[in-house]
């Protein structure tokens, strides 16, 4: 237990909470972006796997970090589109689109990675980011090594939560993506294309979804593992509704959960005579119990789940 | 040149014919995509689909296997298919598996001195309550506090996959090979083979009952009207008298009980003890097989004993062809997806509009 009440011990689990948000700052901040435009991905989990998979392989064959990124987001912006033809353009329903497009994606990221890695006793790696240290601002004592001894991934993700509130609340654009959203029959009467900014919406999101699967195989890992996003996308479509569809919470709620991944972590390293399984569970309960306070107070997008058809 | 328009209509009847050809289509449409991607891969899609049919169907000793594969995927199949029925998304049949294959392992390798039927017997009763268990949470949660069902379902899964893991690394890890794994169960709470020379149990036959006793209900008792009006809409439904809540706790417990029996069928039928991976995602494959099915009993049992070909077939070709063996993982997303486009055919029709 000593080792718990040690600054240094809380400093650890500070960044390490920070750096476990990354991926889900970025998939819930892509997920906000569809539903508040009326389409529930839940295609999400097995885009995030395939993102991690072309950030993968990209880097290996390339040696470079950043078209890894690209790809990832490429790949994304593809399941998002095939998304949009599936529940905008057939107006299909939004649950089966995405977990058919979720099978998909998991299915094609299994068969392209053992079909051009196989499956070789040691598995290949890859060199990762390094984290970046931010001159000056790191050697602040405490908040230093928290803040500022991070991924450049991380910086980004943090940077994109206040973009992402000023695109839909303060732009045009956000505006007629909440229309939509909220009423599609309002917002094409007054002329907003329903179709058009649902697909923008889930290329948005879609490219979000990827980037945070890179996270895993350029950042947290270095090599691509098949169960790697865990139900990190699932646990993301939580926190869509925990943060009711707000960047700036959104930020909040993956830092909670964030944290919660970082603690179940450094508790199975001090190794507790507890069996680790059960610090595992632990964001996926919370996630539940989350859930359930939230659930009647859950103010959903006027469309959500509702296909538009013009008549 | 003015390229000719199209719209969607609403069909007025939609013809039996159309609704039992759409899964053949399908399944058609499914394959070619498919073909394609095995292409990119640098392989030969008709060697392979030849490969899959020939390993799955060309042989005794294939064919046995593919109903070994079906029987787990035939209960899951109907548990989604059920839960679907009345809108409940039961996303976690996988986890419901675990719960009945937990279960089960604990009755099993407690060694009573049993007569074998009532042992058989009792690892079924086990392994249904504690998949409807599973399933009871989610449904409580969506029916009394609008908690959404899909996040619960899918988390559960994790969660018990978890508890099943801690429990085969501590309490119940072998002690002679030191596995993460369970002794075996008592020979008289192993299910009975059906054939000579093959690992066919009585597990198929416990997913047949499956299927007749969802049809019975489905078709044939107020219990079955109030979910398929829950389903199709559960606001009228609440209007008409009927209490939803409790239909959709009914629905989700009986979706998880089949979903249990899963587990106790690959527990008491196949392996005789519990591992950590007796399921690789059956339980996700029976989203796909309830929707190729079209949510009908029958069409279920037939969805399942074709992804029993897929993936047994899947297996034999990998040595064969050098495809890796994740081609069914690829196959069920995309018929999954092709499927639901075509639900449009059955719906609508295309018009050209003048």
């Amino acid at each position: 237990m000593k080792e718990i009440l040690t600054v240094g011990f809380f400093i650890g689990l500070l960044s390490a909470t920070l750096r476990m948000a990354t991926p889900l700052i970025l998939a819930t901040l892509g997920e906000t972006f569809c539903e508040r435009a009326g389409i529930l991905n839940l295609g999400i989990e097995g885009t995030m796997l395939f993102g991690a998979l072309a950030a993968f392989l990209t880097t290996y064959f390339t040696g470079n970090l950043w078209l890894g990124i690209i790809a990832a987001i490429i790949s994304g912006i593809l399941f998002g589109l095939l998304m949009g033809v599936f529940s905008v353009s057939l107006g299909l329903s939004q649950h089966v689109s995405g977990l058919g497009i979720t099978l998909l994606a998991t299915g094609l990221s299994l068969f392209t990675y053992r079909q051009i890695i196989g499956s070789p006793k040691v598995p290949p790696t890859i060199q990762t980011f390094k984290t970046l240290s931010i001159p000056g601002l790191s050697s602040i004592p405490i908040l230093g090594p928290i803040l500022f001894d991070q991924y450049i991934l991380t910086y980004i993700a943090i940077i994109l939560v206040p973009i992402a509130s000023y695109v839909l609340f303060k732009t045009r654009f956000g505006l007629s993506l909440r229309a939509v959203g909220e009423n599609p029959e309002a917002a094409d009467a007054v002329g907003i294309n329903v179709f058009k900014t649902r697909y923008i919406a889930l290329m948005i999101a879609g490219g979000l979804m990827g980037f945070a699967g890179s996270f895993f195989t350029l950042a947290h890992f270095n090599m691509f593992l098949y169960g790697m996003v865990g139900g990190r996308g699932w646990v993301s479509i939580a926190l869509v509704i925990f943060a009711n569809w707000n960047p700036t919470k959104v930020l909040w709620g993956a830092l909670l959960f964030g944290g919660v991944d970082a603690l179940q972590l450094r508790l199975q390293a001090i190794g507790f005579n507890i069996p680790y399984q059960l610090f595992l569970i632990m964001p996926y309960l919370l996630t539940i119990i989350v859930l359930i306070l939230v659930a009647r107070n859950a103010s959903y997008p006027g469309s959500l789940l509702k296909p538009y058809r013009r008549e | 040149m003015r390229f000719p328009k199209f719209r969607l209509e609403k069909r007025p009847s939609p013809p039996t014919w159309l609704r039992i050809a759409i899964p053949f289509i399908a399944i058609g449409i499914s394959f070619l995509f498919s073909a394609i991607i095995i292409l990119l891969a640098g392989r030969n899609p008709i060697s392979a689909f030849y490969a899959i049919f020939y390993g799955a169907l060309g042989t005794r000793l294939g064919f046995m296997e593919t109903l070994v594969k079906a029987t787990p995927l035939i209960l899951t199949g109907i548990a989604v298919s059920l839960a679907f029925t009345a809108k409940f998304w039961n996303i976690g049949a996988e986890g419901q598996l675990y719960a009945g294959a937990l279960a089960a392992t604990w009755l099993g390798i407690s060694h009573f001195s049993l007569p074998s039927p009532i042992y058989i017997f009792l690892m079924i009763v086990v392994g249904f309550i504690a998949g409807s268990l599973w399933a009871l949470i989610p449904g409580f949660l969506k029916a009394r506090f609008k908690v959404d069902d899909v996040v619960t379902t899918l988390l559960m899964n994790y969660i018990m996959i978890y508890m099943v893991s801690a429990i085969l690394e501590g309490p119940w890890r072998d002690p002679v090979t030191s596995w993460p794994q369970s002794i075996m169960i008592a020979k008289n709470a192993e299910y009975p083979k059906l054939f000579a020379r093959s690992r066919v149990h009585f597990g198929l036959i416990v997913s047949i009952i499956a299927i007749i006793v969802v049809y019975v209900i489905i078709k044939h008792t107020k219990l079955g009207f109030r979910i398929r009006a829950t389903g199709a809409n559960a606001k009228a439904a609440y209007f008409l008298g009927i209490n939803t809540i409790k239909t959709i706790i009914l629905t989700a417990v009986i979706s998880g009980g089949i979903a249990g029996l899963a587990g106790v069928g690959e527990v008491a039928g196949l392996h005789f003890h519990l591992t950590e991976n007796i399921s690789p995602g059956y339980g996700y494959s029976g989203i796909v097989i309830a929707m190729l099915g079209g949510l009908h009993p029958i069409g279920v049992m037939l969805a399942a004993f074709f992804f029993g070909i897929i993936i047994t077939g899947a297996e034999y070709m990998s040595r064969a062809t050098g495809v890796t063996s994740f081609i069914a993982d690829v196959i069920q997303g995309i018929t999954l997806l092709v499927m639901l486009a075509m639900l449009l055919l059955y719906e609508y029709r295309i018009r050209r509009v003048e």
